[in-house]
């Protein structure tokens, strides 16, 4: 009898000794995870997208709801319009999703750049897609509103070389920005409008 | 015959280094040696949950009855791994996600359970810090070789550097998961010959 109480209480003892602790550290670097997942996934890509803008984007953000998702939008001041906004999609590449970030301006439905944040493609080959701009270069100037292909699928998009499963991925992930982007096209000019009166 | 704190700390360098020796823990090793930088990150968390299980393991092998002895083991494993992926997390978030789900993973890797079962809970707390830094420092290491073999010829840099200048073209099998086997397989080779008495 003794001995199941002694059990009892030092697993019990232990396990909520581990679980304060955790809370106390989870409390601790809940706003420092945050801004980190920001700036070191979607920060260069962003930045890279909003080339030339006179405002910080990542402070500029707001969120729309989306059926059960929220999706953060990042607004690009350019010569004093806010008319660009940045935001994600996601396609699936050779080893899992990719996850990457478009810019379009909202006036002429125009992508103004796109960039790869988060992938597990092979290093080397498929990776390529995040650190190459040749390739993410294409993307420029396309509709946003129109679904995207590699040229092999009857697109405009040169597939980078031993990878095209890659390439249709981000093609894949750009078409899913572009629906989202057709879906909550009124939302965010509302959204723009409140913000930058 | 108890052995002195040095002899503790030294065994884990080479007669019971674990991927090599013991056959341990090869998971991670074999997943997360894509390039040396991974590999030092992992070992690193690994060292860290290693001395601080070690540490209260020992602390508390007089109050811990032994019939529940695994479950408490585990708890305490598991709190400190997730410290681990919280600091991370909010510190060095770029190697996070790069070692993604093998963080979480550092619990079900039988170094760390063996260690607390096999060592600490026998021995006192002095004696279990030399050998928890002993045993992740011996990990480290083997991570950090394989590692350094992988990323040289797979994608021919050290470190993020390149070695052999843009002319080289990569040996992308060391990369992928079937060099890592073949990877390991020398390694253990070449510790066996050279241990060869």
């Amino acid at each position: 009898m003794r001995e199941i109480i002694k059990m009892i209480v030092v697993l019990t003892v232990l396990s909520a000794f581990s679980g304060g602790l955790l809370a106390a550290i989870r409390g601790g670097t809940k706003d420092k995870i945050e801004y980190q997942q920001l700036v070191f996934v979607k920060g260069p890509a962003i930045k890279n997208i909003l080339e030339g803008c006179s405002n910080d984007p990542i402070v500029d953000r707001f969120k729309i709801k989306d059926g059960d998702i929220e999706r953060s939008f990042f607004v690009g001041v350019f010569d004093g319009k806010a008319d660009t906004v940045a935001f994600e999609g996601f396609g699936k590449g050779f080893g899992g999703d990719i996850g990457l970030m478009v810019g379009v301006n909202i006036n002429d439905d125009k992508i103004i750049g796109m960039g790869v944040t988060t992938h597990s493609e092979t290093p080397g080959i498929g990776s390529k897609a995040k650190t190459d701009p040749k390739f993410s270069h294409q993307f420029k100037g396309l509709a946003a509103i129109e679904p995207c292909k590699v040229k092999p699928d009857g697109g405009k998009i040169d597939a980078i070389s031993g990878a095209t499963v890659t390439s249709r991925g981000v093609c894949g992930g750009v078409s899913n920005a572009a629906e989202i982007y057709k879906r909550l096209k009124p939302q965010i000019a509302d959204e723009i409008k409140k913000k930058f009166k | 015959m108890a052995k002195s704190i040095t002899q503790e700390f030294v065994k884990g360098l080479w007669d019971e280094i674990p991927p090599f020796r013991l056959v341990l823990g090869l998971c991670p090793v074999l997943a997360v040696t894509k390039s040396v930088e991974n590999g030092l990150g992992m070992g690193v968390a690994v060292i860290f949950v290693l001395v601080c299980s070690n540490i209260l393991v020992s602390l508390l092998r007089n109050i811990i009855p032994s019939k529940v002895r695994i479950a408490c083991f585990i708890v305490i494993i598991a709190t400190f791994v997730i410290v681990v992926e919280l600091l991370m997390q909010a510190y060095t978030y770029a190697l996070f996600l790069k070692l993604g789900i093998f963080i979480p993973l550092i619990v079900v890797n039988c170094i760390l359970l063996g260690r607390a079962e096999a060592f600490a809970y026998k021995n006192g707390v002095v004696a279990s810090i030399a050998d928890g830094f002993g045993i992740g420092i011996g990990f480290t290491l083997s991570l950090v070789s394989i590692g350094a073999l992988r990323e040289v010829f797979g994608n021919g840099t050290f470190f993020g550097t390149s070695v052999f200048g843009p002319s080289y073209q990569p040996f992308t099998f060391m990369v992928e998961a079937p060099g890592a086997f073949v990877c390991l397989g020398l390694m253990l080779c070449m510790m066996n010959l050279a241990g060869k008495k």
